[in-house]
């Protein structure tokens, strides 16, 4: 492994990386594959004093903040946000290539370590791209200009005569009067500030970005070599497991004080927060299950089952209601209706549900705290954990290193701060990996919603009133991610950190036009959830699933209604041009037959429907066709192809891109066929894959065809991250309607519901 | 757990001796003691794959297998799955080309079982490749470019073999 250093990479003026590492100072380093780089810690190597100041605020007015350019020649790019696993790290390094004019192969990217990167609040709501991408833009614009600045006067040639390529300023008219960026620069900073409006490239003129690139991520994960957050060791390093209450709202009443269990070297109890310490990992697993404690038994507060929950989210008065999209008089227009179509949709919790649980190593002594993490938010996290360890925040350091992918905000946070209160007990850095049942049982959960719809429909069969209204528990509960104690499973268990959470309405975002319309959003009191696995907060495209579950289904129900083929009534309603050229494209990809209701029935066994459903997310939009076979005799089914149309305008890596819608429609797949968080009334039962089942490579469909729409140089780069899970399950649903005239208003959509639907 | 002895097992080739407790989950001996952090923990129960190795080239899960078992066999990592010269394993090359990876945590699974499928059959259909392979999970839904990645490995082991 080929390490380099970057710590200190914006304080230390002058400093290469190279000559970093030689000086042996300290070392948080990193793959020197280009474009991948990894925070880690070399074997051996001293940790970053967890005592040592950081900077308060990496100044995001200044090049140097996000683009380092090494004496020779190598291009390091820092960025507020983090790789997922959807390439955006490659995007990034394409993005700074393109604009400065260096070969891709030399730009190293460094991300989410709070010490060296500028805070960008970390990657969510899609917005890698148009963030995080178009910072590193300007600053490698102005970075190009401050080369030119500096390679007039070595080249005594004015500016207007220069040009740059592949990492050397040149004189046009001479090629060979040349100079190396790292010669102007020396391996010295800038000191230039990124202006308002550098003078970016053309689009047009682009031939890094836009091109298809493979991911530099790709080989180092299927060789090995890729370092998760768990895979780092740190010298001196013990191993930390956690016990969580075995009831919803249980205290802790006692636990034995002096057990002999092998290994042990700290039993950590501060409120209701307990966990162990040992030596080994496979002790501290064995401790966490062998420590004698008792528990209070709490009056049971969750429900029986989910009709309870969704007669409870109906009944309950709501904290908070706000009115969205509103046109004409929808009541006297439902009440002037010739028919008022009316239907009920139901959302469940689920679970984030991350490939490995989470994991964490903290190192809290001589008054400050270094942590590494794999979650998409460590700048909010660093004020969270200062919080919590009532620490200022130049003492606190977060790093982020490649986690399993989370989706939103997955159980990667509260990991952290359990391992920081581990840490902070010992005096020695700990590890921290949940163990399956608190990756699945306590991470926090994308939040249930019941939707109530109405539509009226006129004498002409025109649909001119909607009425939409969700009922659901707030799914925003951190919005910009974890910043204060109290948004932590830690901070509450120990007591005395207020949440500082955060409700957003949960409306349904499509473009139709209808003459009366509504949308009212409900949000339900959950506060009871805050020390539960069943606490709430955003899961991949947080609401957007079920907000669209409901109203796209719905919208079927009202084509259906008034015998309009479903694409040709979404045609005929939508109102944004971008919206229709999507269900357009996706129509005309998937081969589009035109018929209002149900495919007739053949009489056999199988029958086989599609379904159209679409989207608008933040300026992008998705529509998706969904082509199922279901078996009349047992209800189950298969979703046989997936079409989806995609904008996010201008897409800067159409390779990566089509790896994250593919992964975004099977992912959305398994939450729409398979997943809902099972519950009694004082437990969560889902707790590992066989209680909480997710899609297997049995079920994925035969193909998946993608068409890129408005993919040209003029228009913005839009997020892709989240979108096109957005219309999944509202396409599958539309789909098994069309095969079996059943139609389903529940997530998940299981064969037993729809045998059952089928009968009825 | 019981008490600690000198355990030997034959990883990668290579001969390691560790202390360890006999019961400890091979898993841990193999990322903790011997720095083989190929095979990853992702659910402790054998449901996932995450752990998987090569137990005498069979694909076993690492994370409920003792250590004490792979005494006497010959354990294969994902480190160790490219040949001895650096070449990488067909399956490897293939997940690169189909750009078979979004995080990536449950990518060892993948390949190693995938490996040892194609080893014990090497004209998979495409339904036995999804049903050797359907014991295993990716949350981020890889599932597409996986199978074409284990289509396109058996399709270049086929005309390999024949060459």
């Amino acid at each position: 492994m080929k390490t380099l250093a970057i710590d200190q990479f914006v304080t230390h003026r002058g400093t290469t990386r190279r000559d970093f590492i030689t000086a042996g100072g300290a070392l948080v380093v990193s793959f020197s594959l280009p474009g991948c780089a990894v925070n880690a810690v070399t074997a051996g190597a001293p940790l970053p004093a967890a005592g040592a100041p950081w900077p308060a605020v990496i100044d995001r007015a200044a090049i140097d903040s996000w683009i380092r350019i090494a004496a020779d020649g190598s291009v390091t790019a820092a960025v507020g946000k983090i790789e997922a696993g959807m390439g955006i790290g490659t995007a990034f390094a394409q993005v700074v290539a393109e604009e400065l004019d260096v070969p891709l192969e030399r730009v190293t990217l460094v991300m989410g370590d709070t010490a060296t990167t500028p805070d960008q609040r970390g990657t969510g709501g899609s917005n890698g791209i148009m963030e995080g991408g178009s910072a590193l833009r300007k600053a490698a614009a102005e970075g190009r200009a401050a080369l030119l600045a500096l390679a007039a006067a070595k080249l005594h040639a004015p500016v207007e005569a220069l040009r740059t390529r592949e990492g050397f300023v040149f004189v046009a008219a001479e090629p060979a009067r040349r100079v190396a960026y790292g010669d102007l620069l020396g391996g010295q900073r800038f000191d230039v500030k990124v202006g308002d409006h550098p003078k970016t490239k053309d689009a047009r003129t682009y031939t890094v970005v836009g091109k298809p690139v493979p991911r530099f991520d790709i080989p180092p994960k299927v060789t090995g070599a890729y370092t998760y957050v768990t895979d780092l060791r740190v010298p001196g390093m013990l191993h930390g497991r956690v016990i969580r209450p075995p009831e919803a709202g249980a205290h802790l009443l006692r636990v034995d004080g002096s057990p002999t269990i092998a290994g042990l070297v700290r039993v950590v109890r501060k409120g209701d927060f307990l966990g162990v310490v040992c030596e080994r990992e496979e002790q501290a697993i064995a401790a966490a299950s062998k420590l004698v404690v008792e528990w209070s038994r709490p009056a049971a507060f969750f429900w029986r089952d989910y009709d309870e929950l969704y007669r409870h989210l109906r009944a309950e008065k709501p904290k908070a209601s706000k009115r969205g999209d509103e046109k004409g008089d929808v009541e006297a227009a439902l009440r002037m209706a010739t028919r008022v179509l009316e239907a009920r949709y139901e959302y469940p919790f689920q679970s984030h549900a991350s490939m490995g649980p989470a994991c964490a190593i903290a190192d809290v002594r001589d008054g400050g705290a270094v942590v590494w993490f794999g979650g998409p938010k460590p700048y909010p996290l660093r004020k969270a954990l200062a919080d919590l360890l009532a620490l200022p925040a130049e003492k606190v350091r977060v790093i982020w290193m490649p986690g399993p992918g989370s989706y939103g905000m997955n159980d990667a946070d509260d990991c952290a701060a359990d391992a920081a209160l581990l840490a902070s007990a010992v005096g020695r850095p700990v590890r921290l990996q949940y163990m399956r049942a608190e990756g699945t049982g306590w991470d926090p959960k994308g939040p249930p919603i019941a939707f109530n719809l109405r539509a009226g429909i006129n004498s002409s069969g025109g649909v001119f009133a909607w009425d939409y209204e969700a009922r659901g528990f707030s799914g925003r509960v951190r919005n910009n991610g974890t910043d204060v104690a109290g948004d932590t499973l830690a901070g509450q268990l120990v007591g005395g950190h207020k949440p500082k959470s955060t409700d957003w309405p949960q409306f349904s975002a499509e473009s139709y036009r209808f003459p009366n319309a509504r949308k009212v959003s409900h949000t339900i009191d959950w506060n009871r959830s805050m020390t539960t696995g069943l606490r709430t907060a955003h899961l991949r495209d947080p609401d957007g699933m079920a907000t669209c579950f409901a109203s796209e289904s719905f919208i079927d129900e009202a084509a259906f209604a008034t015998g309009v083929d479903p694409v040709e009534f979404r045609l005929r309603y939508l109102a944004d041009a971008a919206d229709i050229a999507v269900v357009r494209a996706a129509a005309q990809k998937a081969g589009w037959q035109t018929r209002v209701g149900p495919r007739p029935r053949d009489g056999g066994r199988m029958a086989v429907g599609r379904g159209i459903a679409y989207a608008p997310r933040n300026g992008s939009v998705v529509a998706i066709v969904a082509e199922v076979e279901v078996d009349r005799d047992t209800g189950r089914y298969r979703v046989r192809r997936f079409t989806c149309a995609h904008d996010c305008g201008f897409v800067v890596n159409p390779l990566s891109l089509k790896g994250t819608i593919e992964a975004n429609l099977i992912q959305g797949m398994s939450r729409a066929m398979h997943e809902a968080v099972r519950f009694d009334r004082s437990r969560v039962l889902s707790v590992d894959w066989l209680t909480y089942p997710i899609v297997d490579m049995t079920e994925v469909p035969d193909a998946i065809d993608i068409v890129l729409v408005n993919n040209r140089p003029e228009a913005r780069s839009r997020g892709a991250g989240e979108p096109s899970t957005r219309p999944v399950a509202a396409a599958i649903a539309n789909a098994l309607f069309d095969a079996t005239g059943a139609r389903l208003r529940r997530v998940p959509l299981t064969p037993e519901a729809l045998l059952a639907a089928m009968k009825a | 757990m019981g008490t600690e002895q000198l355990i030997t097992i034959q990883v990668n080739g290579r001969r390691e001796s560790v202390r360890a407790d006999p019961d400890t989950p091979l898993l841990y001996v193999l990322r903790n003691d011997l720095g083989l952090t190929g095979p990853k923990f992702g659910c402790g129960l054998a449901q996932c794959g995450a752990c998987t190795v090569h137990l005498d080239g069979k694909a076993i899960r690492s994370c409920l297998t003792p250590v004490t078992t792979a005494q006497g066999a010959k354990v294969t990592t994902l480190e160790g799955l490219a040949s001895a010269n650096g070449a990488l394993h067909a399956v490897q090359q293939a997940f690169i080309d189909e750009q078979a990876a979004q995080c990536g945590y449950c990518i060892n699974g993948w390949l190693m079982t995938a490996a040892a499928l194609l080893e014990s059959n090497p004209a998979a259909t495409d339904e036995e490749i999804r049903r050797g392979l359907s014991g295993l999970k990716c949350r981020c839904g890889t599932h597409m470019s996986i199978l074409r990645a284990v289509k396109l490995a058996a399709t270049r082991l086929a005309a390999g073999s024949k060459a």
